[in-house]
């Protein structure tokens, strides 16, 4: 936290806790040292969820074990209050897409997305979830979950340790910490314009049609010519 | 636990035609018949697998096994890379059991190219193949107890002792899970009087750790009211159906590859060899607790009689790597069953063909046959104790 | 155990139309297979599952393999006989020794699959012996017989083989698509698949990728 940085600044100083009632996040924690409670909606709502992220109850492939380790004795998640695997989608807010996601897989994976209810956050851990990873060659492997869902987080590693996991949590938790409730930058449950659902592929003849979802996904172009 | 449904035995040998069971019921079958998908999310499948399972009341009727949703095309891939170059595949097959995949590998390849092994690789192969069924068989307990509704706390015992095993292989390989330690001809590296010292301290505490965990599991009411007489699999049908491993040894047929075909060293050892009575979802259990004892003792000889000398064959190849063609199968005892490798040399750097036999695909051709008068409850646990992986079965 | 050769000979005193044939392997592994015509496969596999010296009663492992046409140039030493004396022989000249010539001849070897079972016995603790059946050609729709009603062992390998290979097995109680979904058309394991062209962008592409790549995304502006 912010802690250390605030008790060098001074609590009463800025120009903006003199005129209207709106201390800046610094004043705020200096406050709160002196056991007085300031906040806001944003700041109350945030804090709530930043620290009850549940995750869904989901492995794919060998990440999964070491999610589920995360969540053991020695790495704990619960420490983030993240320990609350939940086995629906319906209660669960976090998708830890946790291994290689197949051809095969794909259309089950975006199903539970869409069945998880907003606001919803999502993980592609392991190499095989951001790209294909190892297997990327292979004729049944999706190239990374991102091309058909917005993924928050990527944790590179084949697998990640559970530290690497906590880590990714934690920039998690940051992310919903910074989120605005109003406002023209206010994530995807705030707006009217954004549904929460995406398309689910097909299986097709040769490949899943479509093959990428292109409101998420574009393919980039190759840096190297030569 | 009995129902028109009941699996019948065979006794030829013969496989039970599919179906048949179904069309027994539909003759008197007065209701609707419930068909679940369960899976491929579903928190007690051990993964993305799938059953297609059919209900009369709470019994199944018929159950019908979906794979491919982690098919990995680890045998194409295996066919477009070179033979080194696959061993660290071989690591996400079982991805519980990296030490053991590697060594079947290993074996595999050292016969389609007449490779000797250094009697020290053999010794350190025996050690981490024994750590890893230490592993395996813990956390397998751990999730077939979380399947029997016992959330959380045998888990945490098993991750426990898993991470002290892990530790190890870290310390040994740079990499907790996928540890890509074995060549052609001998090991990777050589490991440190340090790293056997925490061995043997990790073996002489393990006895305790397995005392606790049976002084809370094995003799509880609950779990034995829920595993004892689920799941029966007969002796007949399991070597029909290939069945090896803990799975094949819990209906008590006496086949141990470290005895049959004493790979390795193996057969310097002293071990038993332990067999079930019932073949029932408890003896699936305790087969593997006793095997994890039998392990340590195997640990604890291969420790004091560990020989100096070279861990890699200094004259071993393993970059640029070109067998003469012809082809080889090599197998091992892996900690699910029979892991063998299938390999066809043209001569090329690459393996023509490259064949994973996987234990725990094989073992669930016999899952519909155990499940058929069960509960959907006892499903779970039935395949608890198959002990799959994903990786392995679709690869 | 029996070797391969004495098998095949008690084999064909059974069987004595069965097409067999030992195929040898050249590599130091010395695992030989026998090759089985697919009329007799199945009567030939029961055959070795209950005689009671070989109790077979094991099927480990089930493998398709896909053998491409192939070209092969073989190098083929052949003598060829001194050409006959033109001239009355002249007893001082040195006699003529038959020449030796190396000739390149190309052979061309049709492609076929072929499944190949590795079957142990459980019962008496031995093993392998390796059973092969090949198809003709390549040619859809390739077929051979199941030996799913000997070994259940095989049910579920054998659907893998029909999945990755496209082999239909005469006699299968379930053939159907096992890894891939069933609306997928092609054969993934032969060795002529085309994989979708789904590549994405590496950071350091090189080799088939960036050919892969290349042919995928259109090239970049010009950036230089
Ligand atoms: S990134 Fe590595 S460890 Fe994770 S699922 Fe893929 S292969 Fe397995």
């Amino acid at each position: 936290m912010s802690m250390s940085e605030s008790a060098s600044t001074p609590a009463t100083s800025g120009p903006a806790s003199q005129e209207g009632f709106s201390p800046t996040q610094q004043e705020r924690d200096e406050l709160r040292r002196h056991g007085i409670l300031l906040t806001s909606l944003e700041e109350l709502y945030n804090w709530g969820r930043s620290n009850s992220v549940w995750p869904l109850n989901f492995g794919l492939a060998c990440c999964a074990i070491e999610m589920i380790a995360a969540s053991m004795a020695r790495f704990d998640i619960a420490r983030f209050g993240s320990e609350v695997f939940r086995p629906s989608p319906r209660q669960a807010d976090l998708l830890i897409v946790s291994g290689t996601v197949t051809k095969k897989m794909a259309p089950q994976v975006i199903r539970l997305w869409n069945q998880m209810p907003e606001p919803k956050y999502c993980i592609a851990m392991g190499a095989c979830a951001i790209s294909g990873g190892p297997f990327k060659q292979g004729y049944n492997v999706l190239k990374g979950i991102d091309r058909y869902l917005p993924v928050d987080i990527y944790i590179p590693g084949c697998p990640p340790r559970p530290e690497a996991l906590l880590h990714g949590l934690m920039q998690l938790q940051a992310q919903i910490r910074g989120q605005k409730l109003t406002g023209p930058d206010r994530p995807r449950h705030l707006r009217a314009d954004t549904g929460c659902a995406y398309p689910v592929p097909e299986f097709g003849a040769h490949d899943l049609e479509p093959p990428a979802n292109p409101e998420v996904w574009q393919a980039p172009s190759l840096p190297r010519s030569g | 636990m009995t129902s028109p449904a009941a699996p019948s035995s065979f006794p030829s040998g013969l496989p039970s035609s599919p179906g048949a069971h179904v069309r027994a019921v539909h003759d008197d079958f007065h209701g609707d018949l419930l068909e679940v998908s369960m899976g491929p999310h579903h928190p007690s499948t051990h993964g993305v697998f799938r059953m297609i399972v059919t209900l009369d009341g709470e019994r199944i009727v018929r159950l019908k096994p979906v794979f491919g949703y982690l098919h990995r095309n680890h045998e194409k891939l295996g066919e477009q890379t070179t033979y080194l170059a696959s061993m660290p595949y071989t690591d996400r097959l079982d991805y519980l059991n990296s030490m053991t995949n590697n060594w079947a590998y290993a074996i595999a390849v050292e016969k389609l190219a007449g490779q000797a092994v250094p009697e020290r690789a053999e010794y350190v192969r025996v050690i981490l193949a024994e750590l890893t069924r230490l592993l395996n068989h813990t956390c397998l307990a751990g999730f077939l107890l979380q399947d029997t509704g016992c959330s959380g706390t045998p888990l945490m015992y098993a991750f426990r002792e898993r991470e002290k095993i892990l530790d190890l292989f870290e310390s040994l390989s740079g990499s907790r899970m996928m540890c890509n330690f074995q060549r052609f001809g001998g090991c990777r590296l050589d490991p440190t009087p340090e790293w056997l010292a925490a061995v043997r301290q990790l073996v002489d505490g393990y006895g305790r750790f397995l005392d606790e965990f049976e002084a809370l599991i094995s003799g509880n009411e609950i779990v034995m009211a829920r595993t004892q007489g689920t799941g029966v699999l007969t002796p007949a049908l399991a070597i029909s159906a290939g069945v090896t491993g803990p799975m094949l040894r819990a209906t008590g047929v006496d086949y141990d590859l470290r005895k049959v075909d004493g790979y390795g060293v193996y057969p310097r050892f002293e071990f038993r060899v332990p067999l079930g009575a019932h073949g029932d979802t408890y003896d699936r259990y305790m087969i593997r607790i006793l095997e994890m004892r039998e392990s340590i003792q195997i640990l604890r000889q291969a420790l004091r009689d560990l020989p100096a000398g070279p861990i890699l064959d200094p004259k071993a190849k393993n970059r640029g790597f070109r067998p003469k063609p012809g082809e080889a199968y090599g197998r091992i005892e892996g900690p699910k069953g029979e892991i063998g490798f299938y390999l066809i040399s043209d001569g090329s750097p690459n393996p023509f063909r490259y064949r994973v036999r996987p234990p725990s695909f094989v073992n669930l051709t016999i899952l519909e046959d155990m499940c058929l008068g069960q509960t959907v409850a006892d499903a779970v646990i039935i395949l608890g104790s198959i002990d799959i992986v994903l990786g392995e079965v679709d690869r | 155990m029996e070797s391969l050769e004495q098998i095949r000979e008690r084999l064909l005193a059974r069987f004595p139309d069965a097409a067999l044939t030992v195929i040898a392997n050249p590599g130091p592994a010395g695992q030989p297979s026998l090759l089985v015509g697919s009329p007799h496969a199945a009567s030939i596999a029961a055959f070795l599952r209950d005689d009671p010296a070989l109790r077979l009663d094991y099927c480990s492992n089930v493998t398709g393999v896909d053998w491409p046409d192939r070209e092969v140039v073989e190098t083929i030493k052949r003598t060829v006989p001194p050409p006959p004396p033109a001239a009355p022989a002249d007893p001082s000249a040195p006699p003529v020794t038959p020449k030796v010539i190396e000739e390149k001849v190309k052979r061309h070897i049709p492609g076929y699959f072929e499944v190949v079972y590795h079957l142990y016995s459980m019962a008496l603790k031995h093993g392998p012996v390796i059973l092969r059946t090949r198809t003709a050609d390549r040619t859809d729709p390739a077929s051979l017989p199941s030996l799913t009603p000997i070994w259940r062992a095989c049910e579920f390998q054998e659907r893998e083989v029909y999945d990755l290979f496209g082999i239909r097995f005469t006699g299968h109680p379930d053939l159907r698509r096992i890894l891939m979904w069933d609306e997928f058309k092609d054969y993934p394991m032969r060795k002529d698949y085309v994989e979708p062209d789904d590549y994405e962008w590496e950071p350091t592409p090189h080799g088939a990728v960036l050919d892969k790549a290349r042919r995928h995304y259109p090239a970049p502006p010009e950036s230089r």
